[in-house]
């Protein structure tokens, strides 16, 4: 008798896929699911969980599925896919240099001179200055470092 | 970084002035802020000076091993004094402008409003 295919394995591999895949084109750009990205590890987990039981109604039920050899390299390579989202976003996007010399609260922020995208000097005192920006000057500045390269 | 455009409105209309920091030339950030129709101030550190100065180099982490900024924001008033700063342990993890306008109007930042 010819077994059966065994659609879980697949069907849970694809979600597997689908996690990072839609981690990185769409939940990332909301910091509801990227501060914390539980709609990935859901993904992640019943993905898995659908290749589990694939693999295993492969062995329990060896004569009727087919998916011993298929559903143990899916498992590894979705377990594999899994540690790597895990290892990248909980151990290497936390790779950051402590920065104990920061200006803390309360403490004078170092004044500066840059150049703006038109290569005009923008000195931060400055902006406070009455006429700054074509009115009364700005009552604060909210300093945000990216880490660039667009 | 999206996010703090489309709040913009709320921050002029408390004049806290928005100011960006990358390492990138002026011309690649008048391109970036074009195509993503970024208005705020934007300004260039290529030479990492005012990294150095805020302690934010992030060594070796840009593109072939050059130096990058760490993400961090600093609420600055008036008289040059920091009010709020934000050292996220997380690159994912970023200051959103609702916690931060949350901040401002927690503060008195002096100065007719």
């Amino acid at each position: 008798m010819k077994r059966r295919w065994n659609a879980a394995l697949w069907v849970g591999f694809l979600i597997v896929l689908a996690a990072p895949v839609t981690y990185l084109t769409v939940f990332v750009r909301f910091p509801i699911t990227r501060d914390f990205p539980w709609a990935t590890l859901l993904i992640f987990c019943t993905g898995l969980a659908l290749v589990g039981f694939g693999l295993r109604r492969a062995f329990r039920e060896a004569q009727i599925y087919r998916g011993k050899i298929s559903g143990s390299i899916l498992m590894t390579l979705g377990v594999a896919l899994f540690g790597l989202f895990l290892f990248s976003t909980f151990y290497m996007m936390r790779q950051l240099p402590p920065s104990n010399g920061a200006p803390q609260v309360g403490r004078k922020a170092p004044d500066f001179t840059l150049p703006d995208k038109d290569g005009n000097p923008v000195t931060l005192s400055k902006l406070f200055e009455p006429g700054a920006g074509g009115g009364e000057g700005a009552r604060a500045a909210l300093l945000i470092f990216y880490r660039g390269y667009w | 970084m999206r996010s703090f455009q489309d709040r913009l409105g709320d921050f002029d209309a408390r004049r806290v002035h928005l100011v960006a920091i990358s390492v990138d030339p002026p011309e690649i950030i008048r391109e970036h802020c074009r195509k993503q129709g970024y208005t705020f101030t934007f300004l260039s550190d290529i030479s990492s000076d005012v990294l150095r100065l805020y302690d934010l180099v992030h060594e070796k982490a840009g593109p072939g091993g050059t130096d990058i900024s760490r993400p961090a924001e600093f609420l600055v008033d008036s008289q040059g004094t920091v009010r709020w700063v934000n050292l996220t342990d997380s690159i994912a993890v970023r200051a959103r402008p609702e916690q931060v306008l949350r901040v401002v109007d927690g503060l008195s930042l002096g100065g007719p409003s």
